[in-house]
């Protein structure tokens, strides 16, 4: 009796230490979680200096965005940007993470290339957008060294092309993120033991199926855990495309992705339609996260 | 014990690392809290005063004196600022280098709030404060406020712009001398005159002389106007211009605010968005134009819009007011066209007008005696209009001192090789009719010319697909509106 109740006396101290993230949590996520649903069933906008709302209307917020199919485009828009830029990231962080952590290559200044490789990260997104709508401008400095170097005769509107500008997009998620990607696999290379290595360079394994058939099947939760954040980070993309479109998406609204779209909402202040559209997105990513770790993370658990 | 002490210290660490996670906000709002009480009392202590002095000072001035001390003007850029610190008569200003710190009228302190209009902040500011207006403290008021065309029956068709006849200034007495068209982009659904300008930008077809003698053969604003007189006449002479390697304009931007200002209807009618013959007609041109490779499609402003200032940019006529031959066509840039005065001016194909600055006054002012006369002395007293003229070079909203400066050859404009605008914008002036203006002027012009570009550059496969493009952008921004 006295012994049970020394380990309850004991386990408050586990709740105390989590106080401080609980409050967090609730405060900056979970109510405004709920807000957002609740929003979400009202109409409430602003129409030039008249506040319209909020008027109780249920599901039809989520009936008008889900009827029109805009939807769909806009996510098609904003994962197509993603698959630009993480196919090249994945591939390029994997190669170099294997060079860096392989320790008979004997790579020099490996500090500084690690360094090197994750400084446009440091660099604020829109700043990084702003650089790139300068650099492909009609006028711009890619546009005259094309013509200089006698690839173009007139100058390539890079912003009028649906393709061009989603390959900006991904280029600029790409060039931002692979520095990251690349440590966080690097430090699951690291934590694969060495023995397994030797033991596959005894038995006469080439370079190629040592990777493919022991550092990538022991790097799988955290390649699992790289795909999830790309992918939540990816459809959530808003800064970029925003930036080098100036908000507009376009051309022909082919690069607005869906919180570009959410953001257009908010010029009305319709909380109601940015809510449906929110509670909407979380839904979506909760779906593919979970599909994502289920697909991927089965061999994990045993 | 020693466990539960050790327990405690670290549940205690933690707990003020949590804090120190907070630390900028407490830390600041420690000492802030501090002060507040000491700061209250003094406030406290000092108000009866301020009070006593202040109306021991009203007791003593003019019968004006019940009004505010404070004249809290809310605009976008310097423009106005500069116009009432150099020509309201008895304004001093607090500092001569700087007009945005404001200065006096009298006794009353005038105060600037500068909101630029970027992402819609001047008006998301003008939002949130003049509806809370009347209950705002007495130096905090907003007495005047400034307006664009675009923009401007949003705040006119509400409450939160008085009706000039409540300050006392009848509009057919006093603003006579005003063109209509000002009026009308400032009169409620009722019939109410909300504002006045000392503006009137009416504008015209800004010609290169020196393509206009190669191709047409006279570079005389007659013979010009007779080549550009409608649409099909100068999209015939697009084509002889380009005979020669000229573009008829810079870009079909250009043109967008002539046609946008001569339409049959408003934008919305009954909640219903409705495009014009004439905004079709823009559109239709355009692409025709473009095809043809008779014109571009830069952004207005942009590098590439103003390669035309120099002769070298091959392009044929910008579509202007005043302001724009005079301060923005690079007349100070050695080899530019209008350095050399190489630019012509008539009419154009039809009347519109660009630009502007509409002065109101915010519904619960405690100045009103003061915001009429700077509206009145800053819209229809001459002798400040003339100043402004000679000074600033706007095109004043005034007919009979319009009339007097285009009989004058001195104010032949050099950039125009010495011609004299007036007479032909006074004309455009009296022409321009912007009765058709509604609430939603300025998100369906942006957004239709969005669409469109994303049409004439191909993205769009038909003039449909890029309706169908404004219209969803249009139920975005007002979502109480329908669309076809």
């Amino acid at each position: 009796m006295k012994k049970t109740s020394k380990v309850v006396e004991y386990n408050k101290w586990g709740y105390i230490f989590l106080i401080p993230f609980t409050v967090v949590y609730a405060i900056f996520q979970l109510i405004p979680l709920i807000s957002t649903i609740y929003n979400s069933f009202f109409e409430n906008f602003r129409s030039g200096l008249k506040q319209i709302g909020p008027n109780f209307i249920g599901f039809a917020n989520y009936a008008k965005i889900l009827s029109d199919g805009d939807l769909w485009k806009y996510m098609g828009n904003t994962m197509i940007m993603w698959i630009i830029g993480f196919v090249p990231q994945i591939l390029v962080s994997l190669l170099l993470a294997a060079w860096f952590t392989d320790p008979s290559l004997r790579l020099k200044c490996q500090q500084f290339f690690k360094t090197v490789i994750y400084l446009p990260n440091l660099i604020m997104a829109s700043a990084f957008a702003m650089l790139f709508f300068t650099l492909f401008a009609d006028s711009g400095p890619v546009n005259s060294i094309l013509i200089q170097m006698g690839i173009l005769e007139k100058p390539f509107s890079f912003m009028s092309s649906v393709t061009a500008t989603r390959c900006l997009v991904g280029l600029m998620n790409f060039l931002m993120w692979f520095g990251n990607t690349t440590i966080l696999l690097m430090a699951g290379m690291m934590g694969i033991d060495q023995s397994l290595f030797e033991a596959a360079e005894v038995d006469g394994a080439t370079a190629g199926q040592i990777f493919r058939k022991v550092t990538l099947p022991l790097l799988r939760p955290i390649l699992v855990y790289v795909m999830i954040t790309s992918l939540i980070g990816g459809l959530q993309m808003f800064d970029v495309p925003q930036i080098l479109t100036n908000g507009s998406g376009d051309p022909a609204r082919s690069t607005l992705t869906m919180i570009m779209w959410l953001n257009k909402h908010l010029y009305s202040k319709n909380f109601g339609m940015g809510g449906a559209l929110s509670v909407l997105l979380f839904l979506v990513t909760g779906v593919l996260s979970i599909a994502v770790f289920k697909m991927t993370g089965t061999n994990t658990d045993k | 014990m020693k466990k539960k002490l050790l327990s405690t210290l670290l549940a205690s660490t933690m707990v003020a690392g949590m804090l120190a996670g907070c630390g900028s906000s407490s830390d600041s709002a420690a000492p802030a809290a501090t002060q507040a009480p000491a700061a209250a009392t003094e406030a406290a202590t000092e108000a009866p005063a301020a009070a006593t002095e202040a109306a021991t000072e009203a007791a003593t001035e003019a019968p004006a004196a019940d009004e505010g001390k404070v004249l809290n003007i809310q605009c976008w850029n310097e423009e106005f600022i500069n116009r009432l610190t150099d020509h309201y008569p008895g304004y001093e200003a607090n500092d001569a280098s700087d007009p945005t710190k404001g200065g006096k009228i009298g006794d009353v302190e005038v105060k600037f709030t500068i909101t630029p209009s970027d992402d819609n902040a001047y008006q998301n500011n003008l939002d949130t404060i003049l509806p809370e207006n009347a209950n705002a403290s007495a130096d905090d008021k907003v007495d005047i406020f400034l307006m664009e065309a675009d923009y401007a029956l949003k705040y006119v068709n509400s409450d939160v712009t008085m009706n000039l006849a409540d300050l006392g200034i009848d509009a057919d007495k006093d603003l006579g001398d005003q063109f209509q068209y000002t009026k009308d982009i400032v009169t409620d659904a009722t019939g109410n005159l909300k504002g006045a300008s000392w503006q009137a930008c009416s504008a015209g077809l800004i010609y290169n002389r020196a393509a206009a003698k190669e191709v047409l053969g006279s570079d005389d604003p007659a013979d010009v106007q007779e080549a550009v007189k409608d649409w099909d006449t100068f999209n015939a002479t697009a084509a002889k211009l380009k005979e020669k390697g000229y573009t008829i304009t810079s870009s079909v931007n250009d043109t967008y605010r002539v046609y946008s200002n001569n339409v049959s209807a408003p934008w919305v009618q009954d909640g219903k968005v409705v495009i014009d013959d004439n905004i079709k007609k823009w559109a239709d041109d355009s692409k025709a134009l473009l095809d043809a490779g008779e014109t571009n499609n830069y952004e207005l402003w942009s590098d590439d819009w103003n390669k035309g200032f120099y002769p070298d940019g091959k392009v044929f006529c910008y579509f202007g007011p005043a302001w724009l031959i005079n301060f923005s066509m690079a007349p100070d840039q050695d080899g530019s066209i209008a350095k050399d005065g190489g630019w012509g001016f008539c009419v154009g194909p039809q009347s519109f007008y660009w630009g502007g600055t509409w002065i109101a006054a915010a519904a619960g002012t405690d100045n009103p005696t003061l915001v009429k006369d700077v509206i009145l002395t800053m819209t229809t007293d001459q002798d400040v209009l003339k100043e402004i003229v000679e000074k600033d070079y706007d095109c004043v909203n005034s007919k009979s001192l319009l009339t007097s400066l285009a009989a004058d050859d001195s104010f032949g404009l050099p950039v125009l090789g010495g011609q004299n605008p007036y007479g032909e914008l006074e004309k455009g002036a009296e022409n321009v009719d912007m009765s058709n203006i509604s609430d939603y002027d300025q998100g369906c012009n942006e957004e239709f010319q969005t669409a469109m570009k994303g049409f004439f550059d191909g993205n769009y496969k038909t003039y449909d697909d890029a309706v169908a493009a404004f219209n969803k952008a249009i139920v975005e921004k007002y979502p109480e509106l329908t669309t076809d």
